[in-house]
């Protein structure tokens, strides 16, 4: 099963960043346990500076912005 | 339908920049006459009130959301090639100085939300850039940004828009310069300092490495727009709506009395009631737009302008996650000073 952290302080583009991987993972049919990481000094230990950022099996991958469906598809089914 | 257009500007994306900047010109430049058919077409008379305040409407509306669309989407597209963390690694290890000039020039290219307004601080600090040039740079990113300028070209002319553009640099410059000179350090919050800067992962090497051809960067332009513009349309339709009614039914002059040179007392006014409003610089430009034809005075309504851009409520919140109260009381006291004398220099000089 895929590990999968959103990173972000609560602004409404994390929210929906959470929900588009909640509707990839769903369609494709892939177990995945989704976490939102909003304390601040948790996600400084990330090491990203712009969020929301998607932390995969504890690798960040993407940082800044709402990723595209194709990348998130990518990131469930690699 | 939709998806087969995508692809094709992904495959030919140099051929559907030309064709989309075709497009884009030839629908600004009937948009003039197609606002006046319009209103003749209405039963009510052009030079009555209702008259000017429809034409206005019917003219401002879709020509300000057309050049936002257009800005938006370059923008967009230059984004792209200025991610974070590559300003951060043009910045990092850089003097006091002509560092704070890079920083603010950078903050209007670098892409930047006030939610991230905490992590890139603490990821500039980290990376060594000093807190005055942090500082410059989250000054200038919301206050200088394409939306405002796009408004304030598009309502006020290019004369505004630009001295706009060069003063809210000034503001952001000289501000950090000035935190720079203050050794503010002690005053950022205990663990920002604490953390140490080795226990940092480089973890953003691993996605920035990912090759971004043109076709994915003009789909971030077409990202952006969807995101700001459908952001922000409500605001600018009212605004202009609220313009509309001020230019049709507000007398002549009836601003000058408050709003004008004369009254030395509304600059700083004008900066204390722009700090609560937040995110509504979209629809404040037109109606800004009304107020000036109705003899406000220039300095006062920019302060107003920049005040509500640059000084918000809801940032100062974030920040204090990480900064001390006595630190963002100085950033805010040197800020809004920077503002109240762009305020009355613009009063003074025209």
């Amino acid at each position: 099963m895929k590990d999968i952290k959103v990173l972000g302080t609560g602004c409404a583009t994390c929210k929906s960043t959470v929900a588009l991987i909640e509707e990839v993972a769903r369609t494709k049919g892939i177990a995945v346990s989704l976490q939102k990481v909003e304390d601040i000094k948790d996600i400084m230990h990330y090491g990203v500076m712009s969020t929301p950022a998607v932390v995969v099996d504890g690798k960040v991958v993407h940082a800044g912005g709402m990723p595209s469906r194709d990348r998130i598809e990518q990131w469930l089914c690699s | 339908m939709s998806a087969l257009a995508v692809r094709w500007t992904q495959h030919h994306p140099r051929i559907f920049l030309v064709l989309a900047a075709l497009l884009w010109w030839g629908l600004y430049q009937t948009l003039q006459p197609l606002s006046e058919v319009v209103v003749a077409a209405l039963p009510v008379d052009r030079q009555s009130h209702l008259g000017a305040a429809l034409q206005f409407f019917l003219y401002e509306t879709p020509k300000v959301l057309l050049l936002l669309t257009g800005i938006v989407f370059v923008m967009g597209v230059i984004n792209t090639y200025f991610t974070p963390e590559r300003t951060r690694a043009l910045l990092a290890g850089r003097r006091e100085g002509l560092a704070n000039v890079m920083a603010a020039l950078l903050g209007i290219v670098t892409p930047f939300c006030s939610c991230s307004a905490v992590p890139l601080f603490i990821g500039f600090l980290q990376a060594g850039v000093p807190l005055g040039v942090t500082f410059s740079f989250l000054i200038a990113a919301p206050m200088v940004n394409e939306v405002a300028l796009t408004l304030l070209f598009g309502m006020l002319g290019w004369k505004i828009a630009l001295l706009y553009l060069g003063l809210g640099l000034c503001v952001a410059i000289v501000a950090g310069l000035i935190i720079g000179k203050l050794n503010m350090e002690p005053y950022l919050e205990d663990w920002v300092r604490d953390i140490p800067r080795a226990d940092i992962p480089r973890a953003e090497a691993q996605f920035t490495a990912v090759e971004v051809d043109f076709g994915e960067r003009l789909a971030a332009g077409f990202q952006s727009v969807r995101d700001i513009v459908g952001k922000v349309w409500p605001y600018i339709l009212a605004g202009i709506a609220i313009g509309a009614g001020i230019h049709g039914y507000v007398p002549q002059d009836f601003m000058a009395s408050f709003m004008g040179k004369s009254a030395w007392w509304s600059v700083p006014l004008a900066v204390v009631l722009g700090v609560p409003m937040y995110a509504n610089a979209a629809g404040i430009i037109p109606v800004v737009q009304a107020l000036l034809d109705k003899g406000a005075a220039v300095g006062t309504v920019l302060a107003f302008m920049m005040s509500v851009i640059a000084l918000s409520l809801p940032e100062m919140v974030i920040l204090r996650k990480v900064l001390k109260v006595r630190l963002i009381a100085a950033f805010i006291g040197i800020v809004a000073t920077g503002i109240l004398i762009v305020g009355y220099v613009f009063n003074w000089v025209l």
